[in-house]
């Protein structure tokens, strides 16, 4: 048994317009400042106000949102009492508006308890629009949130059905000024979503078309937008292939990588894709080479054929496809070592036991194919510093 | 020797397997919480069996099979029909998923539980080392 959950989703040029058709009184945009300063609250706040809407604006969002900005923003709304919370940016946005919606609907409720086994019992007072400004995070339409325990150094995975958005914005004005780095970490994330959605345990027939197609586009689509940023194709593709593969991966799980980057986002504050899809194909090498009977058999090669890449075999696949990504890194002018995000070694030994332990119980580390134990968690870390590929 | 599930020699026995268990001792060397394992009536079960565990930094401290439920007072209660229980500990069904389904039920502190999913997957891993009998 499992499910698959999607909220309704306005997609393509104009999509801002359908907030016309909106109904409600009273509207919570939940954002961060750079947000405001490019102008896209007011243009949301416009739209909503021309729809009859009273608007307040939360522009107060940390990269990394902390717990404290959580319930800072829910006691903002519980003045406000809005009937439509809006999320407005990228993950770190979107994330913070999921959870000060939550604890809006339920103040009574520990933030680091969100969970999909306990009823939430949201939507009794606002409903949820999120509107992405970034080509990566998804969250517009998964269920999944993250918060970071600033006093622990920790990104905590969470999460509810029930607090996937009513309805998804996908318009890729909010994605045309977006500067080269951004575009680059956030559609890296969005391929990471893709590539994990497809190849962890939690995998189904439901989500798998989604993850083959975002990945595809991706692939396509990411080094044009990031070459250049006019390019309104290329541009629309990767908000639709970054939502996608929300969709996917939402739809079944992140895995290893995400593990990896949660915990090292945590220690290190990397951008969350930037982190996450560094770890990619590190975290390919490592799966593939489970032993059989130990490990969870894996997929690259129907993934990598998808891609047209060399797969006669599944352990061929997972070369090729972590080659293309590392090949994908270097055409983005990414980082494909820790040393490259610069991080010392000499700070990552100093910091190993927090990020092994982290790693090791990111709820996305256990639908890994193959699970690391702390020693070679410790080694992921150490070959991910020096660029060594995988070869335990 | 093969142990019958659900019953006071098995839940011994994987007290026994969890105390072995290098790797449960590293997941859960901060945990502190107890459990009630409750199998629900059904299938071969007339009457549901509760199996206690006393589960603390990484050890087992004690493991039996309840007869009177109000001996313990548990911080956690987890409760499954025996056909749940049983995919379960063949590895059929993620217990993540299963709690995710509702197919498992969980009582108590859900932020302690999440923060503790490598402790809770080592815990599935050693039941499956129990040499385990289902009654049909």
């Amino acid at each position: 048994m499992w499910f698959f959950k999607s909220p309704d989703i306005v997609f393509g040029e104009e999509s801002l317009g359908y907030l016309e058709q909106l109904e409600g009184q009273r509207a919570f945009i939940v954002t961060d400042a750079m947000i405001a300063q490019f102008g896209h609250a007011a243009r949301v706040q416009a739209a909503l106000e021309a729809a009859g809407f009273e608007v307040s604006v939360f522009d107060r969002v940390e990269p990394d949102p902390s717990i404290e900005t959580a319930r800072a923003g829910a006691a903002a709304m519980l003045e406000f009492q809005p009937d439509w919370v809006v999320g407005l940016g990228g993950g770190s946005s979107l994330d913070a508006a999921k959870a000060m919606w939550i604890l809006y609907e339920r103040p009574d409720m520990d933030p680091e308890g969100i969970s999909p086994i306990e009823p939430l019992h949201l939507r009794r007072k606002a409903h949820f629009l999120a509107i992405p400004t970034t080509s990566g995070t998804g969250s517009e339409v998964t269920w999944a949130l993250v918060l970071t325990n600033v006093a622990e150094r920790r990104k905590i995975g969470l999460g509810s059905r029930e607090a996937t958005a009513d309805l998804a914005l996908v318009d890729p004005s909010f994605v045309m000024s977006l500067p080269p780095r951004v575009t680059a970490d956030t559609g890296m994330d969005a391929l990471t979503h893709a590539v994990e959605g497809f190849t962890c345990q939690w995998h189904n027939d439901f989500s798998d078309g989604l993850c083959l197609k975002a990945a595809q586009l991706i692939f396509e689509f990411l080094p044009r937008a990031y070459r250049n940023g006019d390019d309104i194709e290329a541009r629309t593709k990767m908000h639709n292939a970054a939502t996608i593969a929300g969709l996917g991966f939402g739809n079944s799980m992140a895995s290893l990588a995400h593990g990896l980057g949660h915990a090292l986002g945590g220690v290190f504050h990397i951008p969350h894709g930037r982190g996450v899809s560094l770890f990619l194909p590190y975290a390919i090498e490592y799966c593939a080479r489970g032993e059989p009977g130990e490990a969870v058999a894996t997929r690259y090669g129907e993934l990598a054929r998808f891609l047209g890449l060399p797969a006669a075999t599944e352990a061929q696949a997972a070369t090729s496809l972590a080659a293309a990504i590392r090949q994908l890194q270097l055409a983005l002018e990414q980082p494909r070592t820790l040393e490259a995000c610069g991080i010392a070694r000499a700070d990552l030994d100093r910091e190993m036991s927090l990020l092994v332990f982290n790693a090791g119980n990111d709820n996305q580390t256990i639908t890994s194919t193959r699970i690391p134990d702390d020693v070679e968690v410790r080694k992921l870390f150490e070959y991910a510093h020096e660029g060594k590929s995988i070869d335990f | 020797m093969a142990h019958r599930f659900p019953s006071d020699a098995w839940v011994k026995a994987l007290m026994e397997e969890l105390n072995q268990s290098a790797a449960y001792a590293e997941a859960a060397k901060t945990w502190e919480g107890d459990f009630y394992f409750v199998v629900d009536a059904g299938g071969p079960l007339t009457q549901p069996v509760v199996l206690y565990m006393d589960l603390w930094h990484g050890k087992c401290r004690e493991a039996f099979e309840v007869t009177d439920q109000s001996v313990k007072n548990p911080v956690f209660r987890m409760s499954a029909a025996p056909a749940t229980w049983k995919k379960v500990l063949t590895k059929k069904l993620d217990p993540i998923q299963g709690l995710m389904t509702g197919q498992l039920k969980l009582k108590g502190n859900m932020a302690m539980v999440m923060k503790s999913v490598k402790a809770a997957k080592e815990l599935v891993e050693a039941t499956t080392r129990v040499e385990t009998e289902f009654p049909d």
